[in-house]
């Protein structure tokens, strides 16, 4: 198929042109209806917020330009299959773990998922199987799955109907997915990756391996990260092991029936741009982080991490675009640097946790923002560094799983006082937003150490969301 | 044919320059560069579209960016000069017999490379052997400084581009910790007449006060910039702008200058109610 092409984009431009009259929805109408919204967004886009129709095709059942840049985008990411996906790539890893998965069936995991696989099994009533990541005790954050554990869950759940990695975390850590793929397809499982934050693997040079490309049967793609479409804009990928038709079903089950065409005109023109010139746009961004990592790593305190971390298990291998930076050692917590940097610096950065901050790389920046970022640091580090007396390291907590996650939700249940809650099952999820990995979700038991290290992230100022208080005062447990 | 120039001083405000002929246009990875010969203000050169300089009027900001801190600093010896390419600040500075390096720091070669063919008047002094050119962005270059400095000029184009970097909280930081403890920081701070200039004046000005113990801002009247009207920031660790001037001295000097006096130095910081109260809000 010819890259150069983009559908649908093509097809709202001849739109465009053909200046039709309008009964049909949305009853803005081209903008006319809503000058105050045109005035902000501009008439060029919203000109283009159209509802399906036969030149433009249809999302929930595409048969000419949507489809044709289905197919280019499965061509693109060697896949089967793409599909657009227009509810976040939220609405990927649904409708992945809902094709596969059904009540009761057990499902083999890494813990730090983000919260949407688990809302998954929410939905589905699937069993998690964790397997714990190992854990770097000085940086504080979660790693990759070793393969002997991976292969230990296998043995231990035979019946287990999918195995699902992420691929990389958010951190920029993979696993060794191809032999995590292997064993679970000779034992008869699905392999189903989270690439959230791996769009660029599918493009770039040097980079981790894709799930495709390691075997996986299907993969949610969050083309809006470092793809450059727009927020909510998402892709999911299926291999040869999976129906095209089936997966359709799931995901009309609760995607929307009016498909935003700006997401999906962003998804097409993502796809031709990276489809032509990812490697280029994503050499250079490697090469700024690599840079930005030297830089950073020279102002002391700090430590940039990068490929030295790689030991051949638990991180196989390492994301270079991802900037990810440990900062207890100036004596800040993670999410302390991610707040100075914004009150005082007006600079955003994706995430700050207890230990580290991620600043977020991507076909959009220039060096001239990255040494605005730099100095920021190193001004942060002249004018605040301090004793790292009375920090917490992020531990990795490993969950008891009592009962399902459905279960759990739908349990009767009381709220409780946090400090109350000790030994009791949680029927909520509590996490840190962003990164939005759950420290608690449900059906899992509640120990001393959890809330300790709930109430250590909400004094450094973390914004915590999932549980029902948003003060997280009080918890949901089962009766 | 009639050859005009027009620059956007405020988004309803238009300012125009006739053409004789246009000299030089680049490209380059950072910015648009034109240089061209006008009957009223000789040579002007522009970057993304706005004048950074006359041949007729850079003496006013020339001299009020250089002599305003060197008349109030007992001793200058190292100097550090940001953006300037054209080689204005360099030419008052080089005057001054006592300073012994002159660091300057630009991010794009060719507006060098450009002045020193089309503007060789403002650019004849930047091969003067206490001249240092560094081709880099400032901000990786003064990250890297300490303790080093007597004075630093910050001498960029407006803050909406690629010297917005130049404006910022981590930029004066960086420059506080690259000064000496009676380190001086001059910049350029835009005009305080249109409302978008306005804001930005307000919140650089913001980011200085609480960086350095003293920032004060003066004035110039300089006819191609935005309303006419133009404002400098003096940032200082130790030296107050006019109870430290030390006009005797300067003047014993002997340099000749067409703007600059001593005694236009103290009336430059005596600012107008509007301005005034405008700063105030912020610091």
């Amino acid at each position: 198929m010819d890259q150069n092409k983009a559908p649908i984009y093509e097809a709202l431009e001849q739109f465009r042109r053909m200046r039709v009259v309008p009964f049909d929805v949305p009853g803005h109408k081209h903008g006319k209806g809503n000058p105050e919204l045109v005035k902000f967004l501009g008439r060029q886009c919203v000109e283009i917020d159209v509802n399906s129709m036969k030149p433009l095709d249809n999302l929930c059942h595409p048969v000419s330009v949507v489809r044709e840049a289905e197919q280019l985008a499965a061509e693109a990411f060697g896949a089967k299959n793409a599909f657009l996906m227009v509810n976040g790539t939220t609405s990927s890893v649904q409708s992945m773990i809902l094709s596969v998965c059904k009540r009761g069936d057990e499902i083999i995991l890494p813990r730090n998922v983000h919260r949407s696989v688990i809302n998954a099994l929410v939905l589905c009533g699937a069993v998690p199987v964790y397997v714990n990541p190992e854990v770097d005790k000085h940086l504080g954050i979660s790693l990759g799955m070793k393969t002997e554990q991976v292969q230990k869950a296998i043995n231990e759940h035979p019946d287990a109907v999918a195995v699902l990695v992420n691929n990389p975390t958010y951190y920029g850590i993979c696993s060794d997915i191809k032999a995590i793929f292997k064993m679970a397809h000779d034992a008869g499982m699905l392999c189903l990756a989270d690439e959230a934050h791996g769009t660029h693997f599918y493009f770039g040079k040097d980079m981790p391996v894709s799930a495709m490309a390691a075997g996986a049967d299907m993969s949610a793609v969050s083309m809006h990260k470092s793809g450059g479409s727009l927020t909510q804009s998402s892709f999911l990928l299926i291999g040869e092991n999976v129906s095209e038709g089936h997966v359709r079903q799931i995901i009309n089950l609760t995607q929307t029936t009016s498909g935003s065409y700006l997401l999906m005109s962003s998804l097409d023109i993502s796809r031709r741009n990276l489809a032509l010139r990812g490697s280029d746009v994503f050499s250079k961004v490697i090469d700024m982080a690599n840079y930005a990592r030297e830089e950073i790593n020279l102002i002391g305190g700090y430590y940039a991490f990068g490929k030295e971390l790689v030991n051949g298990d638990s991180i196989y291998d390492f994301d270079p675009t991802k900037l990810s930076i440990h900062t207890r050692d100036i004596g800040l917590a993670g999410i302390e640097v991610y707040d100075i940097l914004r009150d005082e610096y007006d600079i955003q950065i994706e995430f700050g946790d207890i230990g580290n901050i991620l600043a977020y790389l991507s076909i959009g920046d220039d060096p001239q923002g990255l040494e605005r970022l730099v100095s920021a640091l190193a001004e942060i580090e002249r004018r605040y560094q301090r004793d790292t007396k009375g920090l917490l390291s992020q531990e990795y907590i490993a969950p008891t799983v009592v009962i399902s996650p459905q279960d759990a939700f739908y349990a009767p249940k009381e709220s409780l006082p946090l400090r109350e809650s000790v030994g009791r099952v949680s029927s909520e999820f509590v996490m840190c937003y962003p990164p939005g990995i759950p420290i608690l979700a449900p059906g899992e038991r509640i120990t001393p150490e959890i809330l300790d290290y709930i109430e250590y992230a909400k004094i450094k100022g973390c914004s915590m969301t999932g549980s029902e208080d948003p003060d997280i005062l009080n918890i949901n447990v089962l009766k | 044919m009639e050859m005009w120039f027009s620059e956007f001083h405020a988004p309803d405000v238009k300012h125009s320059l006739r053409v004789n002929k246009h000299l030089y246009s680049a490209k380059t990875e950072f910015q648009q560069i034109d240089i061209f010969d006008t009957p009223e203000f000789g040579r002007v050169l522009a970057l993304d579209g706005n004048v950074m300089l006359t041949e007729r009027d850079e003496f006013i900001y020339d001299e009020m960016i250089t002599h305003v801190p060197m008349s109030v600093h007992p001793y200058v010896r190292d100097i550090l000069v940001i953006g300037a390419g054209d080689g204005g600040v360099v030419k008052e500075l080089t005057r001054y017999k006592t300073i012994e390096r002159i660091d300057l720091v630009e991010m794009d070669p060719q507006v060098i490379e450009a002045c020193r063919i089309y503007l060789p008047e403002n650019a004849c002094r930047l091969d003067d052997e206490r001249v240092h050119i560094y081709f880099d962005n400032a901000l990786r270059f003064i990250r890297r400084c300490k303790n080093k400095y007597d004075l630093i000029i910050v001498d960029s184009t407006d803050p909406f581009g690629p010297y917005e970097g130049y404006f910022t909280r981590e930029f004066y930081g960086i420059c506080y910790n690259a000064l000496r403890e009676d380190g001086i920081m001059v910049n350029q701070q835009g005009s305080p007449f249109y409302k978008h200039d306005a804001e930005e004046l307000q919140r650089s000005h913001k980011r200085i006060v609480n960086t350095f113990p003293i920032s004060r801002v003066y004035q110039a009247h300089i006819p191609t910039y935005a309303a006419g009207y133009w404002l400098f920031g003096f940032a200082s660790k130790k030296y107050h702008p006019i109870d430290d001037l030390k006009a005797k001295e300067w003047t014993e000097l002997g340099l000749e200058t067409q703007y600059y006096t001593p005694r236009l130095h103290e009336g430059a910081f005596y600012l107008p109610k509007f301005l005034e109260r405008m700063l105030e809000e912020v610091e």
